[in-house]
């Protein structure tokens, strides 16, 4: 079940872990030393178009609600919430640009265009994702605490459900995305009672100010308009919500559901002293990619180079292409996978994995020890001893061919 | 009206999208955009700048402004004496930069910066300021840059006409006569005013002045209010001067902060502003534990440097990043669970 022993498991020594950290920090020194005006104006460009799309958007709902004028209006304002939330959003409250040194454009500031807080977001996303990345029971991004994901949980009946909660998730991932840090039951609990009352409130009032937006004021401005209705700039604000959802859902879910992305036994590493590098190797297999160019890389925020963004959670975002060169050649040094695929094969795969996990272990053919969502070190036990000295990507390879 | 563009531009402000057409438009900071840059000397120049909408123009004569500059994509924040008087009719501020020989910014400001240039402002403030009315006698004691706050207070004077009823006595110092800041306006006020009494002494040629001897230059200072600004050793001489005559409630002092060179030191007292605490740390002991250390109470998340929950501004001095070794200087915000203080320094927690 998922990886319990992450040297074992990565055909690594510790020297050789040790020795994959110092390269790959000297990545992000080689980054940070180059930091500079170009990246700046950067990220100024994106903001100010993300807001000039936004205005567009609006403006073209205000002005008709013929269809070719809706949807152009709607697509125009799904795209600038995908880019708000993606590009912009999700890496500046990761502190990428924190280096600026501008108030303006800091992590401890952003506040982003969707229902939940960013601030209780940076804590479940920032802390327990990002550090304790796919380990069960920690992160609560496994499977968002509605969905089975891997085999390594325990199936349970509302697992039949997997589906139809995988879709419910997606139209409304904003909406779980926001309920995710308040953890709802603790309210139940007197010693947790009060911050969790707290993070309600201050849920309230945000989501209050986002629906006010986007479901009242809005639709009441274009009402004054001769062109357009409050119902149409309604439906086009909902329509554009939940473009959105599915868009940031599905590059969510790419990220680390795919075959390919391993899970981890809270026994992994010693989580408390463990070292850099083997945090870096977490990181490295947990994550998959999306292979995509440069238009949909910037739709995806980035998030097409998962692997690199968790290496470097809080390096800008336009540098994780020129970083993913050097971690592809630092994987066939180690002789380490690099899971990357096409967008719809990868989103694909995710959906396989939550159908077939909502039914129980006995239909299933695959164990936790070698199934396309996890694996875990007993799957090498099938190759014969001398076979075993070689590394993790040969060894998978050796493991295939004999089945 | 405030409120319903509010509704329509949240989690946004309405200036964040007025900013697009004009960067002074922003309602979270005071912003201003360079006029002007004139050369004073051969290495300063005064920089005019017209600050957006919410400046107050009612600073008092004597004040610093910090100012913020984008340099290699970066702020970086600096204070500066203004050298005008308050409330000017074109709504500009004034402030003089000396190129220092390890100042990286000022060097930046004296010679790279282009009118059109919009900067970040911080309201004015300091303590070093001149009252209105003047007091009937003043003696201004400058060297080099320190002239800055003083050239706020005569500009302010010579417009409240409190210049010719009174009695000024200034000697400055600089290296050499050509060094002189605003050497022409200084000459033409003690030309037509009867009242201020200009003394420059260039010190490369008679060498520095010794405050011991300050009798000879100006037998009645004990009598006079001072004001004095220039470097650390002048007015620490000035400071025991004044003590040792009784007459130390006379004395105003200004001292600009030098800006420290980087790598110096490693480790320092650490000073939790807001928590009135301070607690000595090695240069391998974060910021982090150094004030869980001291009883603060310590914002942190991942404890790797990967989250940036723990970061907190940086007040004072400067702090490490142990991972790669770069410092930052005060006016940045630090990750405390992988920074570590170079030399003294105060965050704001």
């Amino acid at each position: 079940m998922a990886i319990t022993d992450l040297e074992e498991f990565s055909h690594l020594t510790d020297a050789d872990i040790d020795n994959l950290a110092h390269e790959l920090d000297a990545i992000r020194r080689d980054v940070e030393d180059d930091l500079g005006e170009r990246d700046a104006r950067y990220i100024h460009r994106a903001i100010a178009a993300q807001r000039i799309l936004e205005i567009s958007g609006r403006l073209l709902l205000a002005f008709g609600s013929r269809r070719p004028a809706w949807w152009a209006g709607t697509l125009t304002l799904a795209l600038a919430k995908i880019v708000e939330n993606m590009e912009i959003g999700h890496n500046v409250m990761h502190g990428q640009w924190d280096w600026m040194n501008d108030p303006e454009i800091h992590s401890s500031t952003w506040e982003w265009d969707m229902a939940g807080v960013s601030k209780h977001w940076r804590i479940t996303h920032n802390v327990a994702h990002h550090k304790y990345t796919n380990v069960l029971g920690m992160d609560d991004d496994v499977g968002y605490g509605v969905l089975r994901v891997t085999r390594d949980e325990q199936w349970k009946p509302r697992n039949v459900l997997n589906v139809p909660l995988n879709l419910l998730l997606a139209f409304g991932f904003e909406w779980g995305i926001a309920l995710q840090h308040l953890e709802l039951r603790k309210i139940l609990k007197p010693q947790t009672r009060a911050a969790t009352v707290i993070r309600l409130r201050e849920l309230l009032t945000k989501s209050a100010r986002q629906v006010g937006k986007d479901y009242v004021a809005f639709p009441a401005l274009t009402a004054l308009s001769p062109r357009a209705g409050f119902t149409s700039t309604l439906k086009a604000d909902a329509v554009a919500n939940v473009i959105r959802n599915l868009w940031t859902n599905a590059v969510i879910f790419c990220g680390h559901f795919p075959d390919g992305a391993e899970k981890f036994a809270a026994t992994a590493t010693d989580l408390a002293t463990e070292s850099r590098g083997q945090w870096y190797l977490r990181q490295m297999l947990g994550s998959a990619n999306i292979d995509a160019g440069p238009v949909l890389a910037f739709l995806t925020g980035n998030l097409s180079y998962q692997i690199e963004h968790h290496l470097y959670p809080d390096l800008p975002s336009r540098r994780l292409a020129e970083i993913s060169v050097r971690v592809r050649a630092l994987c066939e040094k180690y002789d380490l996978p690099y899971t990357s695929g096409p967008l719809p094969v990868q989103y694909a795969k995710t959906w396989r994995t939550i159908a077939k996990l909502s039914l129980p272990d006995r239909f299933l053919r695959a164990t936790a020890d070698d199934a396309p969502e996890t694996r875990s070190e007993r799957m090498f036990d099938v190759l014969p001893p001398a076979a075993r000295r070689r590394g993790l990507k040969s060894a998978i390879a050796a493991v295939r061919r004999r089945v | 009206m405030t409120a319903i563009l509010r509704a329509l531009t949240t989690p946004l402000l309405p200036g964040d999208y007025l900013r697009l057409l004009n960067p002074l438009w922003s309602s979270r900071e005071l912003r201003g955009r360079v006029v002007a840059v004139q050369p004073e000397t051969r290495d300063s120049a005064t920089l005019v700048i017209k600050p957006g909408r919410r400046f107050r123009f009612d600073f008092v004569p004597g004040q610093y402004v910090g100012i913020g500059v984008r340099v290699d994509g970066r702020w970086r924040w600096r204070s500066y004496s203004l050298t005008c008087p308050p409330l000017s009719k074109d709504r500009t501020i004034t402030v003089t930069v000396k190129a220092m020989p390890e100042g990286f910014l000022s060097g930046h400001l004296v010679s790279g910066l282009r009118p059109g240039t919009v900067v970040r402002l911080a309201a004015p403030q300091g303590d070093f300021v001149m009252t209105d009315p003047a007091p009937p006698s003043v003696l201004f004691l400058t060297a080099g840059s320190g002239i800055t706050p003083v050239m706020s207070m005569l500009r302010t004077m010579a417009r409240r006409d409190q210049i010719d009823g009174g009695d000024i006595v200034h000697v400055h110092s600089a290296p050499t006569a050509a060094d002189v800041l605003f050497a022409g306006e200084l000459e033409r006020l003690a030309r037509e005013h009867a009242g201020y009494r200009l003394i420059v002494r260039a010190t490369r040629s008679q060498g520095r002045l010794d405050l011991a001897r300050l009798d000879e230059v100006v037998p009645d200072w004990r009598q006079r209010q001072t004001w004095a600004c220039g470097p650390a050793a002048m007015l620490r001489d000035a400071e025991a001067l004044w003590a040792r005559n009784g007459v130390a409630d006379r004395l105003h002092r200004e001292q600009f902060a030098a800006p420290r060179t980087a790598g110096s030191q490693l480790g320092g007292t650490v000073t939790f502003a807001a928590s009135g605490r301070s607690v000595a740390a090695d240069g391998a002991t974060t910021l982090l534990e150094a004030g869980e250390s001291a009883g603060v109470v310590m914002p942190f998340g991942c404890r790797i440097g990967i989250c940036h929950t723990c970061m907190v501004d940086l007040v004072d001095g400067r702090a490490r990043d142990l991972r790669s070794g770069v410092e930052y200087e005060a006016g940045n915000s630090v990750q405390t669970c992988v920074s570590a203080p170079s030399g003294d320094c105060v965050v704001d927690i």
